[in-house]
């Protein structure tokens, strides 16, 4: 992951009227990010995304994506920018292959390059047997893997989903979450707005928490998770129950720990950095025990619910 | 040029495959058919001894059986096609959930909307050409008599017009699916359109002219002038009073004037008119030509303006 953001907002705003849908929001998403866009509907993560591909105009703020501005160089952007949006449609009339055709020659694709990354994107979403057929005959799940299929033909650096796994069963979203997952490996910048958290929380690098067109909170899901649950201290879990005053008299010693307490069958030391390396040597020096640690680890739902428990 | 080719090709694809322009062509041509298979029984009449422009007689020639000209039949159905080829062209891919996927991809937003116009004036223009040549070969079979230089000329002249007056309806109707976002309203919208200018705008138009010149057994020559031109240029807001009042210059070059009460007035105070030249009969319609130009002009750069402004949004 190179540290050039490929996304970039500085203090973008979009207002309908008196309504703020967006306000003042800088995002900056690294080449190679998975970026998950979270918070409740209506907070501003499509309007965002609208911003982004530059069909809708910010009211004040810039957009630069991979260094252009959306609304004055589309085609640069676009040409790298894959977007897939919340409610995606395909002529119903056409069969699934002649879709993905119409697409990979509005990017200049044609003959039998075009054939042959549509054969292999049919094999990739899992639509091979279907993909003569017309889309109209097409279940949801399939439309989105199709989505998929259309947003990857281009070979984008940046692809955007809007809600991909929305109205979908368990299995769909899995499908739909995995061949995003895939695109990330092969390097592409991901952002995605979607509900299911504990998926998203699998696939994201990094996640914004959107409320009310504000940007309340972004990092990867640990740091949010340290900065809304732990005061923003790391929690490092030793499986040991009772410490021997001793013990605990070295932790103390080690720079930035904060407190040390004994839950259940464990001891959790709350300090102001990752402190586990350090912890293991003084453990292992007083008492002789490799003992197996671990640092805290979040759940994404349990993040968001803290942010909106008051709302 | 980015897009743009790849959209007229796809829409013009679908329009040749759809249900649609099939039942539109059919209705197009039988029409046409019927109305020269009239005009042709009824031409020995009609034209009496005159010695040219017989074979242009047959496309205004009508029967009794149906007193409908081929003209008349274009400027009342060239309207339904163009409103069908556009009615639904920016709204129906918002609804499919296709906007925003079309627009994600390297392409320039204008190069939708122009695809679309052009491949819709396309289709007019195929389907123009084709039945007038579908009319004009079996009127030939019909008569037998061949067209002269100057008729084929302005039977070419007409499929022009008659192809602009489409190319006006469209733009109408691309506007509309632009503004509206249920393709049911902008459906409705292009037909009340249509049916106001067709049916109301003469209404209007006598009424207005009836009250500001008043028409009795008395009236004077000028007084009727004065409530003619009065009449004319309400009802010329209408676009089909200036395709057919262009029609009837181009097609009838025995027209001297492209009102019928003028024409009367003339020939009631002894001039026999006599027929134009083809240069004449354009100058004579070279203002109904501007005007139709212009209003398709001004309906396709609204639809243009509000279509690039707009968000693309996929609900």
């Amino acid at each position: 992951m190179s540290e050039k953001p490929v996304v970039e907002t500085h203090d973008l705003t979009k207002t309908y009227g008196k309504f703020t849908a967006v306000n003042s929001l800088n995002l900056r998403v690294m080449e190679g990010e998975v970026f998950g866009l979270l918070g409740p509907n209506g907070a501003g993560k499509t309007t965002t995304m609208l911003m982004l591909m530059g069909f809708c105009e910010p009211t004040s703020g810039a957009v630069l994506i991979n260094g252009y501005n959306p609304l004055r160089e589309p085609i640069r952007v676009k040409s790298i920018v894959g977007y897939m949006p919340e409610k995606i449609g395909f002529y119903d009339d056409m069969t699934a292959r002649e879709n993905l055709e119409y697409t990979g020659r509005l990017n200049g694709l044609a003959g039998g390059g075009l054939k042959s990354t549509i054969d292999e994107l049919f094999e990739v979403v899992g639509l091979r047997d279907r993909a003569n057929q017309l889309v109209g005959t097409y279940s949801h799940g399939m439309k989105q893997r199709l989505g998929i299929a259309d947003v990857m033909i281009k070979r984008p650096r940046i692809a955007i989903f809007d809600e991909p796994t929305s109205g979908i069963d368990p299995e769909g979203t899995d499908q739909v979450l995995n061949l995003i997952k895939s695109m990330a490996q092969q390097k592409v910048t991901v952002i995605i707005s979607s509900h299911q958290l504990h998926q998203l929380q699998k696939v994201c690098s990094g996640v914004g928490i959107f409320s009310r067109g504000q940007m309340i909170a972004s990092g990867p899901v640990d740091k949010l998770g340290r900065e809304a649950l732990r005061k923003g201290h790391y929690h490092v879990i030793l499986p040991i129950a009772q410490l021997a005053d001793r013990v605990r008299d070295e932790i103390n010693k080690i720079a930035g720990v904060r407190s040390i307490e004994s839950v259940a069958d464990s001891t959790v030391i709350a300090a102001d950095e990752d402190i586990s390396g350090e912890l293991g040597r003084v453990v292992l020096e007083a008492t002789g025990l490799k003992v197996q640690m671990k640092v805290e680890e979040f759940e994404l739902e349990e993040i968001y619910m803290k942010y909106f428990e008051g709302s | 040029m980015n897009g743009l080719l790849e959209v007229f090709r796809k829409e013009l694809a679908d329009s040749f495959n759809s249900k649609r322009f099939i039942i539109l062509f059919m209705l197009v041509y039988l029409a046409g058919i019927a109305t020269i298979y009239i005009a042709a029984q009824n031409i020995r009449a009609a034209v009496g001894d005159a010695t040219s422009n017989i074979f242009l007689s047959l496309f205004v020639v009508s029967g009794k059986d149906l007193p409908f000209s081929f003209p008349l039949f274009m400027s009342i159905f060239i309207p339904i096609v163009g409103i069908a080829l556009g009615f639904d062209a920016i709204n129906s891919e918002r609804t499919g959930g296709n906007l925003s996927r079309v627009l994600a991809q390297p392409i320039y937003r204008d190069s939708l909307i122009n695809g679309k116009f052009l491949s819709g004036l396309t289709m007019i223009a195929v389907l123009v050409v084709s039945v007038v040549a579908i009319v004009a070969g079996l009127g030939l079979r019909l008569i037998g008599v061949p067209p002269e230089a100057e008729e084929i000329l302005r039977l070419f002249i007409f499929v022009l017009v008659t192809i602009l007056y489409g190319a006006f309806w469209l733009a109408l109707s691309l506007l509309f699916s632009v503004l509206f976002k249920k393709t049911s309203t902008s459906v409705l919208a292009s037909i009340a359109v249509w049916i106001f200018m067709f049916l109301f705008m003469g209404i209007i138009a006598n009424l207005v002219a009836g009250a500001a010149y008043p028409i009795n057994q008395d009236s004077t020559v000028a007084q009727l002038a004065d409530y003619d031109s009065l009449y004319r240029m309400i009802s010329r807001i209408s676009p089909g009073t200036l395709y057919s009042e262009s029609i009837q210059a181009i097609l009838l070059p025995m027209m001297g004037s492209s009102s019928p009460t003028m024409m009367m007035i003339g020939i009631y105070s002894g001039l026999m008119p006599s027929p134009l030249p083809l240069s004449q009969s354009l100058v004579l319609v070279w203002p109904q030509l501007v005007g139709l130009v212009a209003l398709t002009a001004v309906c396709f750069a609204i639809a243009y303006i509000v279509f690039m402004r707009e968000e693309i949004r996929s609900t």
